[in-house]
C-alpha cells in the first residue's frame, strides 16, 4: 500500500473514532511502537540509499499530519465529552432551594431595638429591672403614696408580701438612680403589667422608659430629644405637639401627641378623627423623685419619658388588633422576617 | 368632667366656640376629650299650650286637642295619658323633623286631621324614659321655638381631668382657668348670705378636726314637698350627666357641679340629737343610699347623730336619714374633708362618688360658707322654707395652709430652657390667682391660692408658667452635654444575636403572657410552689409561670388548632421561682421545635419527625456563638414534662443551666398535642456569658486523622466516649468527631457501633506515624478498660 493511501485511511479511522479510546486504538494502529507508520520508518533501512531519505521524509510528514489529526480529533471528543456532561448535569433552576426556612423576630422586639439603636445613638444605656416590684420602687419613690389617686389609674396586680407586677417601667429609673450616679442616660424596656384587659388594653404589655439626668438638662432638650425621636422612628417628618399633663413623677409633666402617622393629620379612625395620636408621656423629673433617689435636685435635673411598645408598634406597621402581639399566631409572626 | 358651653359663659367671656376653646383647654392641660350636643338635633317644635281635650270619635285611647301654639289654635290628635287643658308641652308642629329623622305631616288618626304632634321628652332625645308627654312648665313661653328657650344649641365639653386639678371639678373651676388662659375677668353669678329667720340649730361637735376641719351646717325648715326642680336647673344637671332626683337633691347637685363643693342633705326628721364628726366605732355598720350595708373600719370618718352613723363623710348619706318625698324639714351639711381622710375608703366599699372623688382630690377649704349660702338661696328659691343660722366648727390649725413657694426666674429660665421675661412669669402667675411678691433681688415669694392643692414646689410654678406660656411655643434644642461611651462588653452576647440565631435557624419569635393557668404550670412543674396573683384576671392568667414552657406550649395548641402542622417558637423572657423565701426573677430562653424537622421540601426527607438532636444542634449553634462550646454539657436526666429517655440537663461550667428533652407523651397527651415536640429552657445568662477570642498561632504542620470504630454497650454515653479518648490521647489530639453510630447486622444485639475520629496536630513539627500509632494505641487500650469498647473489624 503506498503511503498516501495509508494515511488516507488512517485520517479517516481517526475522524470515525467515536470517543477517546477509539481515537487511542486507531493512534496506537498507526503512531504505536508497532503501529504501521512505525513499521515503515522502520522499514526505511532496507530501501536504497538514494529512497531512504526521500521516504524517510515523506514518512515523518505522514507522521506529523497524523499526530495533528489525532490531537484535533481528540480535542473535538473532549469538547463532546465535556458538552456531553454539562448536559447530563443540567438542573431545573427554578426548584426552590433546600434548608430550614427563615424565623422571625417579634413585632415587639424590632420596635426595642429599633428604639435602643435610636437612643444608643445619644448615649443611652440600657438597663433592665424586676417585674415583680415592691410599692416602695413602683409608687412611692415615683411620688405616689398610698391612696393615691394616681393609683386608681394603675390597675395592679398583687402577688405576696406587698409585692406587686409592675404596672410601668418607671421604677427601673429609681432603682438606676440608686445605683449608679449621674450624670447617666438610660432606656429601660420591658413588660409591665395591668389589671385591664379588652379590644384595647391587654393585662401584659411593653414600655420603654428613657431617664436622662445631669446638670442643666432642660425642658427644651426634652422636647428637642423627643421630637427627633419621633421623627427618626417613623422615618417622617411629623408635626408634633407637647401637651401639659399630669404624672406624679415629673413635673412638668407632658403628654405628646404626633400628626397621625395613618391620615397625616387629616383625621382617621386610628386617630379618632382629631389628626392626633397620643404617643409618649414624658417630663422633667420631680425633686422629691431625685430626692428619693438621694440625688441632689438643686444641682442635677432630668427628664424621663415612657411609651407603649405595641402602640408604636402598631402604628409603625398597621397592625390593627392589640390582642395579636400575644396570640402567637404563626400567620402574625411570620409577617415581621 | 361635663360642662356645657352656656353654663360656662354665665361665668366668663368666651371669645370663641366650642372647637377652639376645646383646643384651648387640651393645650393647657384640661384634655377635652368630646364635644357633644346638649341636645340631639331636631327642628320645628314649639312651646304649646293645650286649650281643649275632646275624646276621639273612633279611638278609646286618643283625644282630639286645640292646642296653642302662637297663631291660630291647631287640632292634634294625641294619645298621651297626661294631655289635659292648661298643659305646656312641646309640639312638633307640622314640618318638623324628630331626632330619629321623623318628619312630621298633616295626618289622619282615625279620620281626624291632626296639625302636629304633642311630644314626651324621650321623643325629642331629652330622657331615656318618658311617661306622657314633657310637662312644661307654666311659665314657657307659649309659641317659642323649644330649643331657643331651653338654649338647646349649646354644646357640652367633656373634660378629662388629671388627679392634681381638683379645682377644675367645676364650672367655676373651669371658669377660672378658661378666664387665667384668655387673660380675661371671672364673672359669674353673686349671692348674698340668706339670714336666718327662725333660731333652729342643731349642735355640731368635731371629733376629729384634722380629718374635719371645718364643718358648717343650717337648718331649713318648711320646705315644700311638692315643690318641682325649675326646668332650667334640671336642664344644666342633664347637661352635666345627673338626673333630677327632686329639689333638695338637685340642689345641691347644682351646688357641687357649679362651685366643686359636695353638700349633703339630711332629713332633719329622722336625725336623733346633734351631730358628731368623727371616727368609726370598731364594728359600727351604716346602711347606704345606694341600699347596700357596709361595715366601717376605724379609719373611716363618719357623720353620726345620737344613734349612730348617718353618713360616710364625704362619700355618700346613709338611707336612714335620707330625705324623701315627704321631707319638710332639712339639716344642710356643708364642710371640708382633708383628702386624706376621704382617700382609699370610698375604694375600699367599691364606691365612687362624685362628693368622694372631689374630697380626696381636695375642695377648696375657703369655699364652704359661700357654697352653703348659694344653696340655702337656691333651695329657698325654688321650695320655700326659713333657713336658720350657719352652725360653723373650724378648726385653723387643721385647715391647709398654702405654703409660700420660693421661686427663682432664673431657674425657671434654665430649667425650661427657654428666655421668659420675669414680667410676662408674674403676670401669668397672678392671672392664676397666685400671690407674687418678687423683692429686686433673690426669690419671689409665691402663695398659691385656696384651691389649688397641687401647687408646693417650684417645680409646681414653673408647670404652671409654661402651661400658659404654652408648651408649644418653649424651644426644641439637641440634647447638650457630651454623652459619657456607654460600655460594650464583648465577654456577653448581645440578646440580640441570639434572637438572630434563632430566627436564621428558622425559629419565630413568640411573646406570651408571664402568668399562665395553675393547672398547666403543675403539670410542667409539680414541685415547685408557683408565684400567685392574688387578684388575677381568670384562672387562665392565675399564677406567675416558673417555666417559658407554659406559654409557647399554649401558643402551639393556638397554633395546631389553627392548622399549623410545624411549629418553632422561642421566647426570650422571665420566669419567676421561688428561692430560699425569695422571688428569683430569672430571664430563660425558651424554645419549642413542633412537628417535622425540617419545612416540607424536595430533595430531602422533609416527613422525618423533629427529634431531640435536632435542638440540641440548635443549643450547640448557640453555645459555638458564645466561643465556648466546650463549657456545655449535657447529662441525661428526668424532668416531669420531658420524656425520661430524652431528657438532659444542659450544664454550662459544670453548673445546671436548663433542660432540653422531648415533651413527655403523658403531658402531651393531656394537652391535646399529637405532633412530637421538643422544648429547651436555658438560663439566658449561660448562653450570654461569651469568651473574648484569644488568638492560637496556626500550625504550619500537617494534620494527621486516623479513624476508630469502637463497639460498646448501647448504655455507654457517647460523652463517655469522648472523654475517655481525650483523656487517653493528651494534647496531640486537636479534635475528635463522633461521624457514626451503627446498630443492626455485624454488631451484637445490645450494643452499638461508635466511629470516631482523631485528629492529631502539634504546632512544633510534624508527627510521626509512630507517635500517633502509639497514642491510638493508647486510646484503644483504655476505651477497653474505661468502657468494655471492643475495635470493630
Amino acid at each position: 500500500m503506498d503511503l498516501e493511501e495509508l494515511v488516507a485511511r488512517a485520517e479517516a479511522e481517526i475522524a470515525a473514532a467515536g470517543d477517546l479510546r477509539a481515537l487511542d486504538a486507531v493512534r496506537v494502529r498507526y503512531l504505536g511502537r508497532k503501529g504501521e507508520l512505525t513499521a515503515r520508518l522502520k522499514g526505511l533501512g532496507g530501501l536504497p540509499p538514494e529512497e531512504r531519505r526521500a521516504m524517510g521524509q515523506a514518512v515523518n510528514a505522514a507522521k506529523a499530519r497524523l499526530e495533528r489529526a489525532v490531537a484535533a480529533r481528540r480535542a473535538e471528543l473532549e469538547r463532546e465529552a465535556v458538552a456531553a456532561r454539562l448536559a447530563a448535569e443540567r438542573l431545573d433552576v427554578t426548584l426552590p432551594g433546600r434548608g430550614q426556612g427563615q424565623g422571625t423576630l417579634h413585632p415587639v422586639t424590632r420596635v426595642l431595638a429599633r428604639i435602643e439603636t435610636l437612643f444608643h445613638g445619644l448615649g443611652f444605656e440600657v438597663a433592665e429591672g424586676p417585674e415583680i416590684e415592691d410599692d416602695f420602687h413602683n409608687f412611692e419613690a415615683l411620688n405616689i403614696p398610698p391612696e393615691h389617686p394616681a393609683r386608681a389609674m394603675h390597675d395592679t396586680f398583687y402577688v405576696e408580701g406587698g409585692l406587686l407586677l409592675r404596672t410601668h417601667t418607671s421604677p427601673v429609673q429609681i432603682r438606676v438612680l440608686r445605683e449608679r450616679r449621674p450624670p447617666l442616660r438610660i432606656v429601660a424596656p420591658g413588660r409591665v403589667y395591668r389589671r385591664d384587659s379588652d379590644l384595647t388594653h391587654s393585662p401584659m404589655f411593653h414600655q420603654v422608659e428613657g431617664l436622662v439626668v445631669d446638670e442643666r438638662v432642660s425642658f427644651a432638650e426634652l422636647k428637642g430629644t423627643l421630637h427627633a425621636f419621633l421623627e427618626r422612628f417613623f422615618e417622617a417628618r411629623l408635626a408634633v405637639r407637647f401637651r401639659p399633663s399630669y404624672f406624679p413623677f415629673t413635673e412638668p409633666s407632658a403628654e405628646v401627641d404626633v400628626a397621625c402617622v395613618m391620615c397625616g393629620g387629616e383625621g382617621c379612625r386610628v386617630c379618632g378623627g382629631t389628626g392626633w395620636l397620643e404617643v409618649l408621656g414624658c417630663g422633667m423629673v420631680h425633686p422629691r423623685v431625685l430626692e428619693n433617689a438621694g440625688v441632689d435636685p438643686e444641682r442635677w435635673t432630668g427628664f424621663a419619658f415612657g411609651l407603649g411598645v405595641e402602640r408604636f408598634a402598631m402604628l409603625r406597621y398597621g397592625v390593627d388588633d392589640l390582642r395579636l402581639f400575644f396570640d402567637n399566631d404563626l400567620r402574625f409572626l411570620a409577617q415581621f422576617a | 368632667m361635663r360642662v356645657s358651653l352656656a353654663w360656662l359663659r354665665e361665668w366668663v367671656e368666651v371669645p370663641e366656640g366650642a372647637e377652639a376653646l376645646a383646643e384651648r383647654l387640651t393645650m393647657a392641660g384640661l384634655e377635652v376629650e368630646a364635644i357633644e350636643p346638649a341636645a340631639p338635633a331636631f327642628s320645628g317644635v314649639m312651646v304649646a299650650e293645650v286649650l281643649e281635650v275632646a275624646p276621639h270619635p273612633d279611638a278609646d285611647r286618643l283625644r282630639v286637642c286645640r292646642v296653642a301654639a302662637g297663631g291660630e289654635p291647631l287640632q292634634v290628635v294625641c294619645g298621651a295619658p297626661n294631655v289635659r287643658p292648661g298643659l305646656r308641652a312641646p309640639l312638633a308642629t307640622v314640618g318638623a323633623v324628630l331626632p330619629d329623622g321623623t318628619r312630621i305631616r298633616r295626618a289622619r288618626l282615625r279620620g281626624v286631621e291632626s296639625h302636629g304632634m304633642l311630644c314626651s321628652a324621650r321623643e325629642l332625645g331629652l330622657a331615656d324614659d318618658a311617661e306622657g308627654l314633657w310637662e312644661l312648665p307654666p311659665e314657657a313661653p307659649v309659641g317659642e321655638d323649644l330649643r331657643r328657650w331651653l338654649e338647646l344649641d349649646d354644646q357640652v365639653l367633656e373634660v378629662a381631668l388629671t388627679p392634681n386639678r381638683a379645682d377644675c371639678l367645676s364650672v367655676r373651676g373651669i371658669a377660672r382657668e378658661t378666664a387665667a388662659l384668655h387673660g380675661v375677668p371671672l364673672g359669674g353669678p353673686r349671692w348674698d348670705p340668706v339670714a336666718a329667720a327662725r333660731e333652729d340649730r342643731l349642735p355640731v361637735a368635731v371629733e376629729a378636726p384634722e380629718a374635719c376641719p371645718r364643718y358648717l351646717g343650717r337648718v331649713v325648715r318648711g320646705v315644700d314637698p311638692a315643690a318641682r326642680t325649675p326646668l332650667w336647673m334640671a336642664e344644666r344637671l342633664r347637661r352635666a350627666g345627673l338626673r333630677s332626683l327632686g329639689p333638695l337633691v338637685d340642689v345641691t347637685n347644682y351646688v357641687l357641679l357649679e362651685l366643686g363643693q359636695p353638700l349633703h342633705a339630711f332629713d332633719l326628721a329622722r336625725l336623733r340629737g346633734g351631730i358628731t364628726v368623727r371616727l368609726a366605732h370598731a364594728g359600727e355598720r351604716i346602711a347606704l343610699l345606694d341600699g347596700r350595708e357596709v361595715a366601717l373600719e376605724p379609719d373611716t370618718l363618719v357623720i353620726a347623730d345620737a344613734g349612730g352613723p348617718v353618713a360616710l363623710a364625704g362619700i355618700m348619706g346613709g338611707a336612714g336619714s335620707a330625705v324623701g318625698p315627704g321631707t319638710r324639714d332639712v339639716f344642710l351639711e356643708c364642710a371640708f374633708f382633708a383628702p386624706g381622710a376621704i382617700a382609699g375608703r370610698a375604694r375600699r366599699h367599691g364606691l365612687h362618688t362624685e362628693s368622694s372623688h372631689r374630697f380626696e382630690r381636695g375642695v377648696d377649704p375657703a369655699m364652704q360658707r359661700e357654697a352653703l349660702e348659694r344653696a340655702t338661696g337656691l333651695l329657698l328659691e325654688i321650695a320655700g322654707g326659713e333657713p336658720g343660722p350657719v352652725t360653723e366648727v373650724v378648726s385653723e390649725a387643721h385647715l391647709p395652709r398654702r405654703p409660700v413657694v420660693a421661686f427663682r426666674p432664673q431657674r425657671a429660665r434654665r430649667l425650661l430652657g427657654a428666655e421668659l421675661a420675669d414680667g410676662e412669669m408674674r403676670a401669668i402667675l397672678e392671672r392664676l390667682g397666685l400671690a407674687c411678691e418678687a423683692p429686686g433681688e433673690g426669690p419671689w415669694r409665691v402663695t398659691p391660692p385656696s384651691w389649688r392643692f397641687d401647687l408646693a414646689i417650684e417645680a409646681d410654678l414653673v408647670e404652671e408658667v409654661a402651661r400658659l406660656h404654652g408648651y408649644g411655643r418653649l424651644p426644641e434644642t439637641p440634647l447638650a452635654g457630651s454623652p459619657v461611651m456607654p460600655p460594650a462588653p464583648e465577654g456577653r452576647l448581645d440578646e440580640g444575636r441570639i434572637r438572630a440565631l434563632l430566627a436564621d435557624r428558622g425559629y419565630h419569635e413568640a411573646v406570651t403572657y408571664s402568668f399562665v393557668p395553675e393547672a398547666l404550670q403543675r403539670r410542667l412543674d409539680p414541685e415547685a410552689e408557683p408565684v400567685r396573683l392574688q387578684n388575677p384576671l381568670s384562672a387562665e392568667l392565675a399564677v406567675m409561670r416558673t417555666t417559658a414552657w407554659a406559654g409557647l406550649l399554649l401558643a402551639l395548641q393556638r397554633n395546631l388548632a389553627r392548622r399549623q402542622e410545624r411549629v418553632r417558637l422561642f421566647e426570650l423572657s422571665m420566669r419567676f421561682v421561688r428561692q430560699d423565701c425569695e422571688i428569683k426573677q430569672e430571664k430563660t430562653l425558651a424554645l419549642l421545635a413542633a412537628g417535622p424537622a425540617w419545612p416540607e421540601q424536595w430533595g430531602l426527607d422533609s416527613r422525618r419527625p423533629v427529634d431531640f438532636h435536632d435542638v440540641k444542634g440548635d443549643l450547640e449553634a448557640l453555645a459555638a456563638a458564645t466561643g465556648a462550646p466546650g463549657a456545655f454539657a449535657f447529662e441525661a436526666a428526668a424532668h416531669p414534662a420531658l420524656h425520661p429517655g430524652q431528657s438532659a440537663r444542659v450544664l454550662r461550667d459544670g453548673e445546671p443551666v436548663g433542660w432540653i428533652g422531648a415533651l413527655h407523651p403523658e403531658v402531651a397527651g393531656a394537652l391535646d398535642i399529637g405532633v412530637p415536640v421538643v422544648l429547651l429552657e436555658v438560663a439566658l445568662e449561660a448562653v450570654r456569658r461569651a469568651r473574648v477570642p484569644r488568638f492560637e498561632p496556626l500550625s504550619p504542620f500537617p494534620a494527621v486523622r486516623r479513624d476508630l470504630a469502637v463497639v460498646v454497650d448501647g448504655a455507654v454515653p457517647a460523652a463517655r466516649i469522648a472523654e475517655t479518648v481525650r483523656a487517653a490521647a493528651g494534647p496531640l489530639l486537636r479534635e475528635l468527631r463522633i461521624f457514626d453510630v451503627y446498630t443492626g447486622p455485624g454488631v451484637e444485639a445490645g450494643r452499638k457501633s461508635v466511629s470516631l475520629g482523631l485528629i492529631f496536630q502539634e504546632s512544633s513539627r510534624t508527627l510521626t506515624d509512630e507517635e500517633i500509632n502509639g497514642v491510638v494505641a493508647r486510646v484503644v487500650a483504655r476505651l477497653e478498660e474505661a468502657v468494655g469498647a471492643t475495635l470493630r473489624q
